[in-house]
């Protein structure tokens, strides 16, 4: 494969991973209601793994599994990151999970959703 | 004002971070310096075919080479989903009642009926193989805790025990836990391959993870179904 392939995919998956990771900061920072909050945090994750998962790719690799089909001699993709994003998807969803309880606790309180409802929440 | 504040910021952070991604490159072997020190990569595939009869190199990573972190991602899953249930912690009388808005169709309840089983099945396939194929521990437990989801929400007096969820998650950890203790009593450090190692692309090879990542299989499948049902029993309307 050439280089320019190479070029515009490092531009198009690269900032696709940013992109993704921008549109869950600004979900969590500019939304009023707790839900989009939460969905925007879990957005910033998934463009985190996103990007840690493509930066361990090589070019021309396969994935890391010697099952009978491989040859042995082809390069395979670093499989460091994607047991480091595994990790990391476990960890987010514990979170989320955690945070979206919170958020079940507070409407049972404020009856509201909304942070700038919520009286004794000031920032 | 704000958002205008907050795009300013969005666009200085995206900046710098997409340039210094660009820097690196999509598909260059970026971690290597000189040729004299090999990169951990390469002694992880290596070691992964040639000592542990592994074939899924990932699963070797998780469970033998990182495996004291995937007890600590472990224990932070059982922590986050012992602070829901305690988040959520409601009066006796209120548990049971399920906030359903409207009941499922005959289609759906008896599909699901059908499907559970095979959803089942596919879950323990894909921790049981977590060693030869993609997949293992983590996400064979999340389809089966998908399977329990469709029987939750296709019939709403569907309950599940939680005595047994956490008999089934304690047993799995202490499975964990005690494999790794196996491996002080081998003359070893904690975690450390006991077992024969079997022959590569087998059912039985790998030695200890297999084992390790059945037992992670059923804990995830635990946790996970204990999360939906707590989740799914709340209701909204009261107040606490």
């Amino acid at each position: 494969m050439d280089s320019a392939y190479f070029q515009y995919l490092n531009y198009a998956i690269y900032g696709t991973a940013v992109l993704v990771m921008l549109t869950g900061l600004y979900a969590a920072l500019v939304k009023k209601s707790l839900l989009k909050i939460v969905i925007g945090l879990s957005i910033v994750d998934s463009g985190l793994n996103l990007l840690i998962v493509t930066l361990g790719y090589l070019k021309g690799g396969t994935a890391p599994i010697f099952s009978s089909g491989y040859n042995g001699t082809q390069t395979m993709v670093d499989p460091i990151p994607q047991a480091l994003v595994l990790t990391a998807i476990v960890i987010g969803f514990g979170v989320t999970a955690v945070a979206l309880s919170l958020v079940i606790r507070l409407w049972r309180h404020h009856h509201t959703l909304y942070i700038d409802e919520i009286k004794n929440l000031k920032w | 004002m704000k958002k205008i504040l907050v795009l300013l910021l969005l666009a200085v952070v995206g900046f710098y971070l997409a340039g210094t991604f660009f820097d690196i490159g999509f598909g260059n072997s970026h971690f290597v310096k000189n040729d004299a020190i090999k990169p951990v990569k390469d002694i992880y595939l290596q070691q992964t075919v040639q000592e542990l009869k592994v074939s899924n190199a990932v699963t070797s990573i998780v469970v033998n080479f990182r495996g004291f972190d995937t007890l600590g991602e472990v224990t932070v899953l059982f922590l986050s989903v012992t602070a829901l249930g305690s988040i959520l912690y409601k009066k006796r009388h209120h548990v049971g009642e399920r906030s359903v808005l409207f009941s499922a169709s005959s289609i759906v309840t008896s599909g699901s009926k059908l499907l559970f089983p095979a959803i089942v099945l596919l879950g323990a396939y894909v921790f049981i193989h977590g060693h030869l194929s993609p997949g293992g521990g983590f996400q064979g437990g999340v389809i089966i805790a998908t399977g329990f989801l469709l029987m939750l929400l296709a019939y709403e007096n569907y309950s599940v025990s939680h005595n047994g969820l956490s008999i089934v998650e304690s047993l799995a950890g202490i499975t964990f836990v005690g494999v790794g203790l196996l491996g002080f009593m081998n003359g070893g450090t904690f975690l450390q391959n006991f077992l024969p190692t079997g022959e590569l692309n087998n059912l039985f090879s790998g030695g200890i993870i297999p084992i390790i990542y059945i037992a992670v299989g059923f804990k995830v499948a635990a946790e996970l179904t204990g999360v939906i049902y707590t989740v799914l029993n709340e209701k909204g309307e009261q107040n606490g």
